[in-house]
């Protein structure tokens, strides 16, 4: 069964650790220039949402790679970039409609989220579970038993 | 190791920006931030220098712990010679700018001297340049932030920024971080002006790589930060109502200094609390909080993001105040609200914006307006002086002084000067409720006996962050005492004052002290930085870091003599509740503390004190 990691921003408090901890789970180096999952603040709505690659079925990004240095992997449905495979040429930087594949300065390649082999660190970190990493055929279940518990007060009433 | 062993060191006289070593016999005796920033600054400068002098120095610092996964390891400490006070000022903030300082390589940045004109001050990782600010001068902070960014087309820079009261020198004016995080305190913000030094902005991508063990680091930052969040203070009061949770508590305890501190409680305290933040409002049906926000690596989420009333009389016409930004803390809406007897939640929030978007403390600020509230009652002040009358409870005259205030405008620059000069000015010296010449926070010292000795010997000046029995008195933590009594205080005071000054030290904030005691610190320090962090050498370095203060001040000209309160909270008894007769026993406290300390009865640390501290 695969995962996916579901973000509500409605909890994100915009403290940055999910990007301290990726960059630490990918570089060994508190940084978050060099995280794959990344925080937007709108600061005149009051608005924190975490952004980071949905892992598309069938993904731009994958299709783009002129090398085929981007695969999925079996045990996690993630895109993966191979970076001895991987030449730097950011096609699937243009190619991405999201923006979630990057190109990284230090080492020449580009880089995105990997869902860290399955226990994304981004999940993990997060002190007010606005990121989680759930079965990925029900992203929407909170969601759905929010409406659902509501459906039952009116019927009840 | 959790430093970069980096400093800038600014001549903005010359215009040169250079990288030295940073002093590690230094860090493993201060250990950062707070305590090392003012190792630095007591080594450099005169102690009797002008504040305001191009011979004054001001650091800016991170430590070991800024920018790391450490909860709320995002602070930094703003160290100069201060010219509200004259004494040592040392401001502290959250935000973002202090973490990412460590991630652009830098542990500190010393400024010296003063430029010929306005410049700010930009790092790239290693490369450091002063730019020129002369169309950011008369900018907001806001705008300041926003232009620095455009200009150098990068949204992810860090700004730190001095507004219209910075560069008017108004004298207890801050640095505004993020949009609305400040160093707060002391009149940082001025010294900065008098330096034309408008802004730093900061981009690092080179992050924290030195954690001595970070496998280690990363287990126990995890553990503590679970201990945050399982504790009713920091892991549900805290992120649900801000500090703002305490207006109707201290209120009830009759410790809410009202109208000048003429009074301990506020009627309409009920009105400017956290509950009232969250109810919707009757003009267009929204609360005014709109949600709550973490500074970087927090797990509290203290901070409050609102919005203002669109229809209020103070913002109808103007726009640019209706989006969400930083919204009421504690201490602001008692400076605003309960210190003036303003009870117009609305009012008080945009008092809070212009201090955020011009740069000014808006706790020394709003007991400034106490003050003159209460001189125009009296009569000493007029109309005609003020521009408008200022009777307590005027929420049209807090607006208006507000903006006079960070403008410079009029009256403004008068009360720009805090309420120490303003009332000696006028003739009431004892109206003013200072100490050192910093104004109180949000604490009566007659029915919270602990604060009035911690206002008082405070080395910043009255202030809540440096020994915050608070907790003890009213709150339980470590343990509960009983906030009416004297007795046990000073050595109360004493091990608040000492342990804060290794949490401010860490790099980290000292809200998370109301879930961890130092014993959840050290082990942290100890993943992150080489050497020997024992207990004992933390508790050591937290009363080294006090004397280190307290020799400054001393040698600035300070003496037992400025460690008092004004003569109200010692001669005028609580009115109501349950202070009800009481005044404060700060004299009573006083020889006890300075014993306790190892000081002499003139409030001087003996020779054998020094020695024992290895001062």
């Amino acid at each position: 069964m695969w995962k996916s990691l579901h973000i509500d921003p409605k909890k994100c408090t915009g403290c940055l650790q999910c990007e301290m901890a990726c960059s630490v789970e990918h570089t060994g180096v508190i940084n978050p220039s060099k995280s794959r999952i990344k925080v937007f603040s709108f600061e005149t709505e009051g608005r924190k949402v975490p952004y980071t690659c949905t892992q598309c079925t069938d993904a731009w990004c994958l299709n783009a790679c002129p090398v085929d240095a981007i695969r999925i992997d079996a045990a996690t449905g993630a895109k993966q970039v191979f970076d001895d495979v991987c030449v730097g040429c950011k096609v699937c930087t243009i190619a991405c409609p999201f923006g979630t594949v990057n190109y990284n300065q230090d080492t020449g390649k580009v880089q995105k989220c990997d869902l860290c082999g399955g226990d994304p660190a981004c999940a993990t970190a997060c002190p007010t579970g606005a990121i989680t990493y759930v079965d990925a055929d029900w992203t929407g279940i909170d969601r759905m038993r929010a409406w659902a518990a509501k459906a039952n007060t009116a019927v009840a009433e | 190791m959790g430093w970069n062993r980096k400093v800038l060191r600014v001549n903005l006289t010359e215009g040169t920006c250079k990288a030295e070593p940073l002093n590690m016999q230094w860090a493993d005796e201060y250990l950062g931030s707070r305590g090392l920033a003012t190792k630095y600054l007591v080594s450099e400068i005169d102690p009797m220098v002008d504040p305001l002098a191009p011979e004054n120095k001001m650091i800016m610092s991170t430590g070991p712990l800024t920018g790391t996964m450490a909860s709320t390891g995002g602070r930094y400490t703003v160290v100069t010679k201060g010219p509200l006070t004259g004494a040592i000022a040392c401001s502290n903030s959250g935000g973002f700018f202090g973490a990412e300082m460590k991630f652009a390589g830098w542990d500190m940045i010393i400024f010296e001297g003063r430029s010929p004109k306005p410049v700010y001050l930009y790092v790239e990782n290693d490369k450091a340049e002063l730019k020129d600010a002369a169309d950011l001068w008369g900018k907001s902070c806001w705008e300041t932030e926003e232009s620095i960014k455009h200009r150098l087309q990068d949204p992810l820079v860090r700004v730190s920024s001095i507004g219209a009261a910075g560069e008017n020198q108004v004298l207890f004016a801050c640095i505004v971080n993020d949009l609305h995080r400040a160093a707060g305190r002391s009149g940082v913000g001025a010294v900065m002006g008098s330096k034309n030094l408008k802004a730093v902005a900061l981009r690092g991508t080179k992050g924290v790589s030195g954690i001595k063990d970070m496998k280690a680091f990363m287990k126990i930052t995890t553990e503590k930060k679970k201990v945050l969040a399982d504790n009713a203070v920091t892991g549900e009061g805290l992120p649900k109502y801000g500090t703002q949770v305490l207006m109707n508590v201290i209120n009830e305890m009759g410790a809410l200094p009202t109208r000048n501190h003429k009074d301990v409680q506020f009627e309409s305290a009920g009105k400017i609390s956290a509950e009232a933040m969250h109810e919707k409002r009757p003009t267009d049906g929204k609360p005014q909080l709109v949600t709550n926000a973490a500074c970087f690596g927090c797990t509290i989420a203290c901070g409050r993001i609102a919005e203002i009333d669109k229809s209020h009389f103070t913002v109808v016409n103007n726009p640019k105040y209706w989006g969400a930004s930083g919204g009421l803390e504690y201490e602001a809406a008692w400076a605003l609200g309960a210190a003036n007897g303003v009870g117009d939640l609305e009012a008080l929030q945009y008092a809070n914006l212009l201090c955020n978007e011009q740069g000014m403390d808006p706790i020394s600020f709003g007991a400034t307006i106490g003050a003159v509230m209460e001189l125009y009652e009296m009569g000493v002040l007029t109309k005609e002086q003020l521009g408008i009358d200022a009777p307590f409870g005027s929420a049209e005259a807090l607006a208006r002084l507000t903006e006079m205030t960070a403008l410079g405008e009029g009256f403004g620059k008068e009360i720009g000067q805090g309420s120490k000069r303003l009332c000696a000015k006028y003739g009431h010296p004892g109206l003013s409720m200072t100490v050192k010449g910093q104004e109180f926070p949000a604490y009566d010292a007659r029915g919270i006996q602990g604060m009035g000795l911690a206002y008082a010997t405070s080395n910043r000046g009255a202030c809540h962050l440096r020994g915050y029995t608070v907790a003890s008195e009213v709150l339980g933590i470590p343990v509960k005492t009983d906030p009416l009594v004297t007795e046990g205080k000073p050595e109360l005071v004493k091990a608040f004052q000492d342990a804060t000054a290794v949490f401010d030290a860490a790099g980290i904030c000292v809200f998370t002290s109301f879930a961890w005691t130092l014993a959840d610190v050290q082990p942290q320090i100890e993943a992150a930085c080489e050497g020997d962090w024992s207990m004992e050498k933390l508790n050591a370095m937290g009363e080294r870091i006090w004397n280190m203060e307290r020799l400054f001040n001393n040698a600035a000209g300070l003496t037992n003599k400025d460690d008092d309160l004004p003569p109200r909270l010692k001669t005028e008894p609580a009115k109501v509740g349950p202070a009800k007769g009481l005044v404060s026993g700060v004299e009573k406290m006083l020889p006890e503390y300075y014993a306790l300390r190892g000081w002499t009865p003139e409030g001087k640390p003996t020779a054998e004190t020094l020695e024992r501290l290895g001062l």
